[in-house]
């Protein structure tokens, strides 16, 4: 066996703008998904820590199916699964939006309850002396306190997000990595596209990195 | 004189713990009534109740004329309560991500909803009375102890409170600052503020108090004009504590 192995740049080039084609798709899945994602992880980490057993154990069991579970399965339980139970077929972009949105809910869920947990007991104790409601407290001096302390957190679920759709390929979104695939069935050419597709994520990510450094300095300024 | 402030008979545990035992306490209005006593005496937790950041388990708590139900209950009663009553904590509790003028602000408008430039208006008037209104664009961070404690006395004067609670306000500052915030609050009983203050400062509560109080255990051991619990202690814990405190 001779390694003859010879990067080629222009299948790697040549690759690129057909690549940027599944940029879109990547992007709206992860950023379509972690949106609906933070409603869900607000709505069920609130719900996380209330006193009522009623909120807070379907929350609770929400969060251990979805961060127990690998996203892989999740994303073709949706595709594949539930079509047998809603009698027709999903849309696979649909399905990886839901499947990101499912489990970074969970994930987020989390971040919210540990941010808020976090902030002194004795901001709620000046909020209520000072004749505010429980609500009042809660709205204006706990969760913009806490939601600053969630940047750091949410920035990593974001990436993490991000790199999950990758994972999608399967059910046959035209995202990065399917992209990718199909440009390598025609060209043979794996490790340059392969190649190429780790830094269009790397691009990504490092964006989006650099961009909540800059929004936690902003944040944290104030503080 | 009326009675802003009746306890009777008032019991409080934590867990096993009896915190607070059979406390019978009266507080007239424009009264100033330190209280003393060491760490764990309970004395933190009796003021506490006046607000009911604290519930308790037995007896009779009246505050302006509101019954507070003993374990915190009675949510309506509290809220009246806590509208007129004011409370410093010891880590002076500001809420950091508001500006120093924001934090003053803040409970007028959400509680009683005044306007915004009425409640900016308050919010001036009462940090130059405090002595900071240069401050007042700034960050509680970006401020001394001493100056924080003072936007925290501020910021419960704003609601124009009938009774304040002060606990243990100097505590948590280094000594050179104690002098300006003790000073903000001789202002305070000078003109007429009814006040609870839990302290260690010996010399504010004898200068300033109209009755000072002992408590050691969860028992008022006690009470009396600050001249004759300082000068001519009658109990034997109150001489032992005052000989341990004032020494120094």
């Amino acid at each position: 066996m001779e390694s003859g192995f010879q990067f080629d740049w222009g299948a790697a080039f040549g690759s690129v703008p057909y690549l940027l084609k599944g940029i879109p798709y990547t992007l709206l899945i992860s950023f379509g998904g972690l949106l609906i994602g933070f409603a869900i992880g607000i709505i069920t980490g609130l719900a996380s820590l209330s006193r009522n057993r009623l909120l807070r154990w379907p929350a609770t069991a929400y969060i251990e199916v979805f961060r127990g579970t690998p996203i892989l399965v999740q994303v073709l339980f949706i595709f594949y699964g539930l079509p047998d139970i809603v009698g027709g077929p999903i849309n696979a972009l649909t399905a990886g939006i839901a499947a990101i949105a499912l489990n970074s809910g969970a994930y987020i869920s989390e971040v919210v309850r540990g941010g808020v947990q976090s902030i002194d007991k004795g901001q709620t104790e000046a909020g209520v002396s000072l004749g505010l409601s429980r609500s009042q407290t809660f709205w204006s001096v706990i969760w913009p306190q806490a939601l600053r302390r969630m940047i750091p957190p949410l920035g990593n679920q974001a990436i993490v997000s991000i790199k999950d759709t990758s994972l999608f390929s399967v059910i046959g979104v035209g995202e990065l990595v399917r992209q990718g695939q199909i440009y390598i069935a025609t060209t043979f050419t794996a490790f340059e596209v392969y190649f190429m597709v780790a830094l269009l994520y790397l691009a990504i990510t490092l964006t989006l990195s650099s961009l909540l450094r800059f929004v936690e300095r902003r944040g944290l300024a104030s503080t | 004189m009326e009675k802003i402030v009746r306890m009777q008979r008032l019991n409080k545990y934590f867990g096993d713990h009896h915190v607070l035992k059979d406390i019978d306490l009266e507080v007239q209005s424009g009264e100033v009534v330190v209280i003393i006593g060491a760490s764990g005496s309970g004395k933190s937790t009796l003021i506490r109740c006046v607000n009911g950041l604290e519930g308790y388990e037995s007896g009779e708590l009246v505050v302006d004329q509101q019954k507070l139900a003993p374990k915190g209950g009675n949510q309506k009663a509290l809220a009246a309560i806590r509208k007129e009553v004011g409370m410093v904590f010891q880590q002076f509790n500001l809420f950091p991500h508001l500006t120093v003028k924001e934090n003053i602000m803040l409970a007028p408008m959400k509680v009683k909803d005044t306007d915004k430039s009425a409640a900016a208006g308050v919010a001036m008037k009462l940090l130059d009375r405090v002595g900071i209104a240069n401050q007042a664009e700034k960050y509680p961070a970006q401020l001394s102890g001493g100056q924080q404690q003072r936007v925290a006395i501020a910021r419960a004067l704003a609601m124009e409170p009938r009774l304040m609670l002060f606990d243990e306000p100097t505590s948590a500052l280094d000594p050179e600052m104690i002098g300006e915030v003790l000073d903000v609050m001789r202002e305070l009983a000078k003109e007429g503020m009814t006040m609870m203050v839990v302290t260690h400062e010996m010399g504010f509560a004898r200068e300033v108090a109209d009755r000072v109080i002992y408590i050691h255990g969860g028992q008022i051991v006690e009470e009396g004009k600050p001249d004759a619990v300082f000068d001519n202690p009658q109990n034997e814990r109150t001489q032992s504590f005052l000989s341990r405190v004032l020494k120094h």
